[in-house]
């Protein structure tokens, strides 16, 4: 019992990590990120192969995939998905559709459909005692404690800090933000290349923690999005509860039976829609 | 301060002036070549019904509507169609009509945003919360949970955070109580105290014409009147206001 | 003020109309001299062209975009299989009864679907869909993850089984058409239009926004979920991953941005460019599906109403004429 509950719980930690990203840059523009989960698997594929060709550094490789995805988010949405927003949702669902489709049939050419995974020195079998008879992985702990660190980090970012402030600002009402000065493009193209960090942290993990496929994806898409969903859309701790909820689900599933998991997390976001839409934890608006 | 623009004629510039300005909303033309000027120190009303082009005039001159760059002149520069974010730089700002507080920003985070263009002067934080102490009361609460009048306080504090030279006011006393709409433009001395020039659009044409110096009439996108608001009578402004005959009348 | 009445159609739409009869009856008779890999294709070719179409009514007149219209596209395929196989019914019949299943199905799913709005509307649907994969892949009545053949058909000798397939198929086609011209230019057409335009000025005439949406859904399933019986009927075989996979909505989103969302021609057009593309390049695997994610990007930034979209208001061209003109009244 209380086993399922932990590794729920630090299943949620990785979910919540997919999450983060889908959840700041729908908050701060309104923005969908079809391929929020192919580029996810991008970032486990570019991990690994920086870490095969850099063999005698793979930490700094890896390290350096960081400030790639930051540049890489911003210069995405500065100069392609700006160009999408707008009153009309259709446009920057069919490019960033259009880039998932992209981004897998890249990967399929470049690395063939043979799933990979990233080499964690060992972080993935060992395990911490906890009392008797119950152990956790070290790697799916330090994905929680990652997860927790990204969620209170974004919350802060968005509560404290000018940059928070102007985050906020322009997603309440962009015409006003700029007559204060702001200017839109750099704020959303700001906010993406975070988004990138938390995306490119995510896809380490989960290279690391099993094998990654070129169209692994859409899958990754969908338990992001449910995560938001079950959380509410309102903040980032809504978001890490919504994750825990999904992971708890999904873990109670595969306990039942192998096939059920994915199955048990479906019908438990359908229910939330169902019956209390706007999430477990919404933001209530003025 | 006080010291007069010459222009290459040796003639004295107005601090803000259009000249033939024509802007559209959307597809339909809203304003068909209004001339304007604005002097430094003014305090001046621009008045008019509903449709009339108020409130596009004043989004023209912030660069919320584009507009030819010759069309507008600030400070002896051209800025018409800038982007709003070089307007407020320069030192041209706005109280929107309706207020548009951010709902996701508290009082002094509304406050603050007002700052972000980065000018400096006499407008900070604690002299905003001298001529409004409630705003200092309620400084951490969501800035639309306040009342209207409170909430108009508000988006007058965010726009002089940005120490403008000129401050446009948008309809200041729409929903709000008389004796509100009273308490706001009594604040409007320790505003203009400075030397600050300000522009205010107003539906109500008693206030309009009490607190400024001149007034602009405007009707269907035309200017149908201008002249000191002590000299102009109330037959004068109806029938200017609604468009019975175009009058000019100069003081 | 000048006298003026309301016209529906032009020169070249009711020219093109004609062109249009002519050629469905060339097509018709298509059977008695053409090859029979060709009316294949064709049957291949109407299931994509009729799924598109009800994609662009959905996202294109209605607003909605959905990432899940293949969940109704394999519904109605394994309504069909299921009427034909278990129910003794003539596949051929089953297929119009396919698609009302369909539509019936749509009801419920939408009071889930509607919670939701925009971007996580699409996502949303996408859920729907998945889980509709999953719940089929667990009915092993039908054959589970593997799926099963269509076995009502064995009776029929292969001429006339294709023949009569691609004549249904060449029905499914004019029908689709007629139904969604037809209803565009409805009465819950024009409030749909209007919807479009301005949600809140068109409540404000009057126009029930949610009952119009709910229409335009059920619509949009009914043709989905007859679109997916008549592949299904024509493939013969069915598995949940062909049945619901989300590249039945990739390419119809591909057919209606290239073509031009929000018009009758778009997904024509569309279809006709991914018919050649298809011809040309599908052997070269996932460059093909590379090239044509890339493509729809382009035309979506820089072609925001597609290709047609683009030939129509350059020279002002149009088949479909859903709109009304005023006119001055000679």
């Amino acid at each position: 019992m209380i086993e399922i509950l932990i590794q729920g719980l630090l299943l949620g930690g990785l979910y919540c990590l997919f999450a983060l990203g889908l959840s700041l840059m729908f908050g701060v523009m309104r923005l969908t990120n079809i391929a929020q989960g192919d580029f996810i698997v991008l970032a486990a594929f570019t991990a690994i192969a920086a870490a095969s060709l850099f063999a005698s550094h793979p930490v700094l490789a890896v390290g350096a995939l960081f400030p790639v995805a930051f540049g890489f988010g911003y210069a995405l949405q500065r100069y392609v998905l700006n160009g999408t927003l707008g009153k009309d949702p259709l446009p920057s669902l069919v490019v960033t559709f259009g880039l998932s489709i992209v981004i897998q049939n890249a990967l399929l050419e470049t690395f063939s459909a043979d799933p990979r995974s990233l080499e964690s020195g060992g972080l993935n079998t060992q395990s911490l005692q906890l009392a008797e008879g119950l152990s956790i992985g070290t790697l799916p702990l330090l994905i929680f404690a990652a997860a927790v660190a990204c969620t209170f980090a974004l919350q802060t970012l968005f509560q404290h800090t000018a940059l928070g402030r102007a985050f906020r600002a322009v997603s309440d009402d962009k015409e006003i933000a700029e007559l204060m000065g702001l200017d839109s493009r750099k704020v959303y193209a700001l906010a993406t290349g975070i988004a990138f960090l938390v995306i490119a942290l995510a896809g380490v993990f989960q290279g690391m923690r099993t094998t990654v496929a070129p169209s692994d994806g859409p899958l990754l898409l969908l338990f992001a999005f449910q995560a938001v969903i079950i959380g509410g859309m309102g903040s980032f701790w809504g978001t890490f509860i919504g994750a825990m909820a999904l992971g708890l689900t999904q873990q109670i599933g595969f306990r039942i039976d192998p096939g059920w998991g994915i199955w048990f997390g479906h019908l438990m976001f359908l229910g939330v829609l169902v019956v209390r839409p706007q999430g477990l934890f919404p933001k209530t608006r003025g | 301060m006080g010291v007069e623009s010459r222009d290459a004629r040796g003639a004295t510039m107005s601090l803000v002036s259009t000249t033939s300005l024509t802007a559209f909303y959307g597809d339909a033309q809203a304003l068909f070549g209004i001339d304007f000027r604005l002097e430094e120190g003014e305090l001046i009303a621009v008045i008019g019904a509903n449709g009339a082009g108020k409130s596009t005039f004043l989004k023209a001159l912030t660069g919320l509507v584009k507009v030819s760059r010759e069309s507008i002149q600030f400070d002896g520069e051209p800025v018409g169609g800038l982007p709003p974010g070089q307007i407020v730089k320069r030192g041209l700002a706005m109280v929107p009509e309706g207020r548009r507080l951010f709902p996701s920003l508290s009082v002094e985070e509304n406050l603050l945003m007002g700052a972000f263009a980065g000018r400096l002067g006499p407008w900070t934080l604690p002299r905003l919360y001298k001529m409004f102490p409630i705003l200092e009361q309620k400084k951490r609460l969501p800035a639309t949970s306040l009342s209207g009048g409170q909430q108009q306080m508000v988006a007058i504090g965010r726009a002089l955070m940005s120490n403008p030279k000129v401050l446009l006011c948008d309809e200041l006393s729409l929903g709000l109580a008389p004796i509100i709409i009273k308490e706001i433009y009594d604040a409007m001395p320790a505003i203009t105290a400075e030397g600050m020039s300000v522009v205010i659009v107003e539906q109500d044409v008693t206030v309009a014409q009490r607190v400024s110096r001149r007034v602009y009439c405007f009707q269907e996108g035309r200017v149908s009147l201008e002249g000191a608001s002590d000299a102009l009578t109330r037959e004068q402004i109806s029938q200017a206001y609604f468009g019975m005959i175009e009058q000019e009348s100069h003081s | 003020m000048m006298a003026v009445q309301v016209v529906r159609s032009t020169a070249s739409s009711r020219s093109a109309l004609i062109a249009s009869g002519v050629l469905v009856s060339v097509a018709a008779s298509m059977p008695f001299w053409a090859e029979s890999s060709w009316m294949r294709e064709f049957v291949e070719i109407a299931c994509y062209f009729i799924f598109a179409m009800m994609w662009n009514l959905l996202a294109g007149y209605g607003g909605m975009v959905s990432i899940g219209q293949q969940a109704f596209f394999g519904f109605g395929g394994y309504a069909m299989l299921i009427l034909g196989n278990f129910a003794g019914v003539n596949p051929f019949v089953a297929i119009p009864l396919a698609a009302v299943a369909t539509a019936l199905v749509a009801v419920p799913i939408s009071k889930v679907a509607f919670r939701l709005q925009g971007g996580y509307f699409a996502i949303g649907t996408w859920v729907i869909a998945e889980v509709m994969r999953l719940s089929f892949a667990n009915f092993s009545a039908v054959g589970g993850g593997s799926g099963t053949s269509l076995t009502a058909l064995r009776g029929f000798d292969k001429a006339t089984r294709e023949s009569a397939t691609f004549w249904t198929a060449l029905v499914c086609v004019v029908a689709s058409v007629a139904l969604v011209y037809l209803f565009l230019r409805s009465k819950q057409g024009l409030a749909l239009l209007a919807i479009r335009d301005n949600e809140v000025a068109a409540e404000s005439q009057g126009i029930d926004v949610q009952r119009v949406k709910l229409a335009v859904y059920v619509v949009a399933a009914l043709g989905a979920g007859l679109a997916g019986a008549l592949y299904f009927l024509g493939n013969l075989r069915i598995s949940p991953d062909a049945a619901f996979s989300v590249n039945w909505t990739a390419f119809a989103i591909f057919m209606v941005v290239i073509g031009g969302i929000g018009r009758i021609e778009g997904p024509i057009v569309g279809a006709l460019i991914f018919w050649a593309l298809n011809k040309f390049f599908s052997d070269y695997g996932t460059w093909y599906l590379l090239g044509l994610g890339l493509l729809a990007i382009v035309v979506t930034i820089f072609f925001k109403q597609g290709l047609w979209g683009w030939a129509e208001q350059r020279w002002g061209w149009s088949l479909f004429p859903t709109q009304r003109w005023m006119v001055e009244k000679v």
